[in-house]
């Protein structure tokens, strides 16, 4: 496909897509797909809306089972665990819509996603010690949220109901971190502190960024991969996909 | 900060619920009743068993269970068939032609005691199984269901199906079951003459002590991490799951948890009705449980029993006046609750009396060291009506 499939047989790569194919009653979503996410990349999925970029997100983490091919965490086959096991193996999803525990204090949100007791009888007596206190009040801070701990999560801005959802992951420290439009609908001051945040969590793991805002793709990208209808248009640096005559012609002309 | 201690456990609003409920159940009831007031009294309990663990269920963990009459009936059968064992001794059954099954075999022509009723004889073995088979049998349920993710709607279909099924066996196979008029005739519990106004007062204590060995349990499974697990998932299912946790098996757990605790029901009904049929299996009596629920407060543990208990006085002195209405009543009432008090009467009592009892328990020093945590908590007491 490009230079980077030409290292396909490399084993160092965080995530290995190869060949991954779904397909909706015949409806090829995501056509074939092959990409590679190296250690500490940050790597940002755009395109045109219906290229499959969620799709492919939702393959990777188990929410979707691959029609065909393959995705490897660490050389771990992931398309054959469950969401949850892909979860303890490592690998973070943050959704779309905010997607947090609205019934929930911001603590209760950040305290269930701490990785320990996950199994019935360790929920059953999982102890608020210490260490779950002063983790959850790290991340908090982190995400800006230290004063909003005892807050129900649905009364919080959306902005905040973001950073909340970026805080439980952060709270499940995982290798590989999914992002889906995680400044969609944000205010300008907002997307700023978010891009702030962005590259603080991004110091010692991998991202994927799903996102439109170019000039944030610019701002955070290592690798920019460029999707049409399932598959991959283009790959390379921000600056050399924002010149590419097909990204523009299919996405960025409009 | 420990999560096992009395204060992380319940609120003060907790704590005094729990008394009024002690005091209401141990001392007021049994003095201002006679003893066949009291065991019908007790009947009504034996029903709050279920509306517990359906608030388990239904109101935390989003699984609505039309089919909780099987586990009650699993229940209260197991013991039902160690007393009519001890009640079918040689002696007292010497004018059956064959002597020492039950009656009911007997009428049907059965000449030796079936194999599935052999352990009964054993009390260890009925006691055990009282729990056990219920429990089982509710994960053999929730596996094959939650595993699949079959949910909402069409799991709500599936158990009532089960109870119908559960209780046309149970009719259609006479000889081994008692039939439709269930297992009746019971006498003496380990030789102890179950009959007397002695026994019932015992029995009694026993069913209100067995109500709170629930109650504390459900209280420490909904202030458990696990509880609050149960509540994120009602709302937000496929979150759960990408928080780490299998969420099928968090389901089995707790539906398994609402079975057991049904069954204990079922087994302090027959201890103190006397008898158990399968009225109390199918889908009437299974959908009235979840009346209960709904009317105490699907969020709420101790308002479930007081929704068993307002219901089943209502059932009681409506339904004895006015029996062909009495269907009709109670299904406006469940329309009534849900759409005028979705949280029940446990919601009417956090809106009106919740303000005004906290402001008191400020002011009393027995609480004062609860002080400032009774906003926190899902799950408030509420009051008899």
């Amino acid at each position: 496909m490009n230079a980077v499939a030409a290292k396909a047989t490399n084993t160092d790569f965080v995530l290995a897509v190869e060949g991954l194919t779904v397909s909706f009653d015949g409806f090829k979503a995501v056509d074939d797909l092959s990409f590679y996410v190296d250690e500490k990349e940050i790597r940002v999925i755009i395109g045109p809306n219906g290229a499959g970029k969620t799709t492919v997100l939702d393959l990777i983490c188990g929410r979707t089972k691959a029609t065909s091919g393959s995705v490897k965490f660490r050389n771990k086959e992931l398309t054959t665990l469950k969401e949850h096991e892909i979860v303890k193996a490592g690998v973070g999803r943050k959704f779309q819509n905010p997607s947090i525990y609205e019934d929930l204090t911001v603590f209760e949100n950040l305290e269930l996603c701490y990785p320990r007791g996950r199994n019935v009888f360790g929920a059953l007596f999982f102890k608020r010690d210490a260490k779950v206190i002063s983790k959850v009040r790290e991340v908090a801070e982190m995400i800006n949220l230290k004063d909003e701990l005892e807050s129900q999560a649905d009364l919080l801005s959306h902005g905040q109901k973001q950073w909340l959802e970026i805080g439980m992951l952060l709270i499940q420290d995982p290798d590989l971190l999914m992002l889906d439009e995680p400044v969609a609908g944000m205010s300008v001051t907002e997307r700023k502190q978010t891009a702030e945040l962005l590259r603080r969590i991004t110091n010692d793991r991998s991202v994927i960024v799903i996102e439109h805002d170019m000039q944030f793709v610019a701002e955070i990208a290592d690798h920019v991969t460029v999707m049409h209808q399932g598959k991959i248009l283009a790959e390379g640096s921000a600056e050399k996909v924002k010149q590419d005559p097909k990204v523009i012609e299919v996405y960025l002309g409009h | 900060m420990s999560n096992f201690s009395l204060k992380n456990m319940m609120t003060r609003q907790d704590v005094l619920g729990f008394l009024v409920l002690a005091i209401l159940l141990l001392v007021i009831m049994p003095l201002s009743m006679d003893i066949i007031r009291l065991t019908q009294f007790g009947k009504y309990l034996s029903f709050a068993f279920v509306a517990v663990g359906l608030v388990l269920c239904w109101g935390y963990g989003g699984i609505l269970s039309l089919g909780q009459g099987v586990f009650y009936g699993l229940g209260g059968y197991a013991l039902a068939m160690f007393l009519k064992l001890e009640a079918s001794s040689p002696e007292n059954t010497a004018i059956q032609s064959t002597p020492g099954i039950p009656d009911f075999m007997d009428w049907n022509r059965i000449t030796e005691l079936p194999w599935f009723w052999e352990p009964f004889n054993s009390f260890t073995f009925s006691v055990l199984a009282i729990l056990i088979v219920p429990t089982i049998f509710a994960y053999f349920i929730g596996f094959a269901m939650f595993k699949r993710r079959v949910g909402g709607v069409y799991f709500a279909i599936i158990t009532q199906a089960i109870s119908a099924i559960l209780t046309i066996l149970i009719i259609g196979q006479q000889g081994y079951t008692g039939g439709v008029n269930g297992i009746t005739d019971l006498r003496t519990l380990l030789g102890w003459n179950i009959r007397s106004d002695y026994a019932s007062y015992v029995f009694y204590f026993v069913c209100v002590a067995l109500l709170f060995v629930c109650l504390f349990i459900a209280q420490f499974i909904t202030k458990s991490k696990l509880g609050r697990i149960l509540v994120a998932m009602r709302g937000q299912e496929d979150r759960v799951r990408f928080s780490g946790y299998d969420v099928a098996n968090f389901k089995i757990f707790v539906f398994c948890v609402g079975a057991a605790f049904a069954a204990v029901g079922g087994a302090m009904f027959t201890l103190q009705e006397k008898f158990m049929s399968p009225s109390f299996v199918g889908i009437v009596p299974s959908i009235e449980m979840v009346i209960f629920c709904a009317v105490g407060g699907r969020l709420s543990i101790l308002g479930a029993v007081y929704g068993a208990i307002v219901v089943n006085v209502a059932k009681t002195y409506f339904g004895e006046s006015f029996p062909e209405l009495w269907l009709f009543a109670m299904g406006a009432l469940f329309i009534g609750v849900v759409l005028a008090f979705p949280d029940g009467l446990a919601g009417v009592y956090q809106k009106y009396c919740a303000p005004t009892v906290d402001r008191f328990l400020d002011k009393a020093p027995v609480f004062k060291r609860y002080s400032g945590d009774s906003s926190y908590s899902p799950s408030e007491p509420a009051k008899a009506s």
